[in-house]
Parts: C-alpha cells; structure tokens; sequence
C-alpha cells in the first residue's frame, strides 16, 4: 500500500514544495509509504499502483495548474480514494466542468461539517489559503462550509474529496483518516 | 523569480534564505526593527546585527523601524516590502515561519496587496531535524535571548550544537518547551553561515537578566575572515 502525494506546484522541486507537499508526506508516511510526483510527469497508467492519491495544494499565486487539466483527466475514472486539496478541490471541480469564484482567504477558519463522512465531524477550526472557492457540480455533495464558501466536497458514488483548507498545517488527523479509509489499516 | 527574505538575523530566516537561494534569486533582506520588546511579528535581540549579515552575504537590506504596536507594525513591514518591490523588483517574499498562522498570514495579506509570492520553505519543519540541519551545515548560531522557565543567563551566548539540541529537547519533554523556539522561549543569531562570506565575531556583549528572561546584547561585533 502506498499513498501518491501529487506536487501541484507550478514546477517540480519548487520553492513551495517544502510547504505544500513536504507537511502531507510528513503526516502519512509515518502510517503507509508515501510517493511523490509532481502533476506535469504523472502519467495516468502510473495511478494503478498506488492506494491512496493526494492533491496537493499551492502558493496562492499559482495557477498554473489551471492550465493543464487535460493532465488530470484520469480523476474521472478514477475509483481509488482521492483527496484534493484546495489547488486539488479545485481542479476537481474544474474536471467536472464546473466553475470557481472568486473568495479570498488566509488565516484560521471555523469550518462547520453539514454531512457525516469518515475525515471530519463537528465544527473545527483549520487553515485557509485561497483565492477562489468551488461550487461542485450534482455529482457531489458537500460535507462542511465556512462563513464564506463551500469547503469540502465528495462525490456521491466514489471515495472522492475536496478540501478548500489545509489539513496538513492544524488538521493532520484528516489526512491520516483518509489514507485509513478503505484500506484495513 | 527574484525574492526577498524577511531576514531578523535569526536561525529560521537564515536558514530560509539558504534554501531560497538554492532555488531562486534572493535580490535583497528585508528588516524590520522592533522598538517592542513583546512583537508577536518581529525578532528583537541583536537585531541590529543585521546590517554586518547582510553585508557578510553580500546582500542589500531594506531596514525599517517601527514603534511595534500590534497593527502598526505590519503597516510598516507593508512599506519596507514595496519599497524592496520597488528598489531591488522582487517578486515574491520569503519567511522563516515555522508554525506561527499568525505571521505566515499577516505576511501573506501584504504579498498579496502588493501581488507577491509568499513562500515559507521552513513551514512544519520539525524542531529538532530543523537545529540538526543548522548543525550540519555548520552555522554558527547563538542563543541571544530565552524567555521561558526553566532556562536562565547559562544559554545566552551559548553556540546551538548536538549538546545544546539534546538539553533542549529534553526540556521539550519535560516543560513543553519548543526546542527551536517557535512558541518564543528562545530567541537566536547567526554569526555564520554557508552563504556568508565572512563571519561576525563579537567583541563586546552583555548579558541583561530580568525577572525570568534575559538576552545577550551584542554591544560591539565585526566582520572577520572564514
């Protein structure tokens, strides 16, 4: 078993990687393996043999990723747990054919779940660093929002999430519920 | 991408330079000084080292003062950070953040209002691999302030090695005390460092003790051959 972190940076070995993919391989490693590749080298073949797929998320003037959703297609078929966050939710929505909106913010945020699900429960405080929020398309539902926006999604049929926050800075009980999730652990 | 490293003359932001030099171009250190002791945002002891820093790295410095009040101060990082946007055309900023929400964000407010990057390259380092790393590096890095129980006037001054790593996480366990210091129970400056090219020799210092705390002033310090 072992989790694929995907680097969503707006290159490989960036500046940011320490801060947006170094804290989620931190959190899982010390539960499964953990593997890391970065979104302009992944080929969808490879997603096969891996358990768990993590998106990672990005500095907040990065939207480079935004430009290469045809690299990201496999999500669609896709039936292994994922888990995209923020840059990551994003792009799912987006894959989905359906929009963002302009919302900015940084800082802590109250999050409130609205759906019982496996990763969270209750109303928690967790970092945000955004500038747009997703509204998702009727395949997913939404489990949690702030004040301002939507903050987590799943799909409806398959173990698919979306988290507009950072789990990996206060929150890396998420992360580790997620790469226990469907796996026996 | 040219950046700016909000630079106290610390081990976190040294070290935050360090490895935004190894990935981009650091155009200039940008230092904000405190009159405030208690600053949530801003290192204090010896901050006025940082001028023979940024000379021994062969870097310019965008130096300002502030009176410290809480939002006052980020109005003043605010100006010191487009005048480096303007004097030195920085893109992007660089902190040595390693936990503090509360800097990275108020940092990145301001990058954002004047459309920079932010880019934190030390967030959620582990204490302990993070002081390792200075070791194995080989900086030279002193205590120049403790502000928690149980440490008192014996760690001012003294040089952060494996012995100092080993007391300090000890103390992590036994008075919850962060061993690099992010919760502010110890303050630190660089005399060396990689990218330095020449190092800080102190020639004057004084310790200043009061009540539980205390910091070690460097009085006098020069810049003398590696």
């Amino acid at each position: 078993m072992t989790v694929l972190v995907v680097d969503m940076n707006w290159k490989k070995d960036s500046l940011a990687y320490t801060e947006f993919v170094s804290p989620i391989v931190a959190a899982v490693e010390p539960l499964v393996a953990c593997a890391v590749r970065h979104y302009l080298e992944l080929q969808p073949s490879e997603i096969d043999g891996y358990s768990h797929i993590i998106l990672s998320g990005t500095p907040l003037k990065d939207f480079k990723f935004q430009k290469h959703l045809d690299r990201f297609q496999w999500i669609k078929t896709c039936t292994k747990p994922l888990l995209g966050i923020c840059a990551g939710m994003q792009t799912i929505t987006k894959v989905y054919s359906e929009t963002l909106s302009a919302c900015q913010q940084v800082g802590m945020t109250e999050i409130t779940t609205t759906k019982e699900n496996p990763l969270f429960s209750g109303a928690f405080q967790a970092y945000s660093l955004h500038s747009y929020s997703a509204t998702p398309s009727p395949l997913f539902e939404v489990l949690a929002e702030s004040k301002e926006c939507i903050q987590a999604i799943k799909h409806r049929q398959k173990p698919l999430y979306g988290v507009l926050f950072h789990p990996e800075v206060r929150n890396p009980d998420i992360l580790k519920r997620f790469v226990e999730s469907g796996s026996g652990i | 991408m040219r950046l700016g490293v909000l630079f106290s003359g610390g081990k976190d932001s040294t070290l935050a330079l360090h490895l935004a030099a190894e990935k981009e171009t650091v155009a200039c250190l940008i230092t904000v000084v405190s009159k405030n002791k208690e600053s949530f945002m801003f290192h204090t002891p010896n901050i006025d080292v940082s001028g023979l820093q940024a000379e021994a790295l062969g870097l310019p410095l965008v130096r300002v003062e502030t009176e410290g009040q809480k939002e006052e101060e980020l109005a003043d990082l605010e100006c010191a950070i487009a005048e480096a946007k303007s004097r030195f055309g920085i893109e992007g900023v660089v902190t040595g953040a390693v936990e503090s929400v509360y800097q990275a964000s108020r940092v990145q407010r301001i990058c954002n209002r004047l459309d920079l990057w932010q880019f934190n390259p030390l967030w959620k380092t582990d204490q302990k691999a993070l002081l390792e790393t200075l070791v194995a590096k080989k900086y030279q890095v002193i205590i120049s302030g403790v502000f928690a129980y149980p440490l008192d006037e014996k760690w001012l001054g003294k040089q952060i090695d494996p012995v100092v790593i080993a007391r300090l996480v000890e103390l992590q366990g036994k008075y919850a005390i962060s061993p690099s210091g992010e919760g502010g129970e110890i303050e630190t400056t660089v005399l060396d460092a990689p990218l330095f090219r020449q190092k800080i020799e102190v020639t004057d210092a004084a310790v200043q003790w009061s009540g539980s705390s205390g910091v070690y002033v460097i009085k006098e310090a020069r810049l003398v051959p590696k």
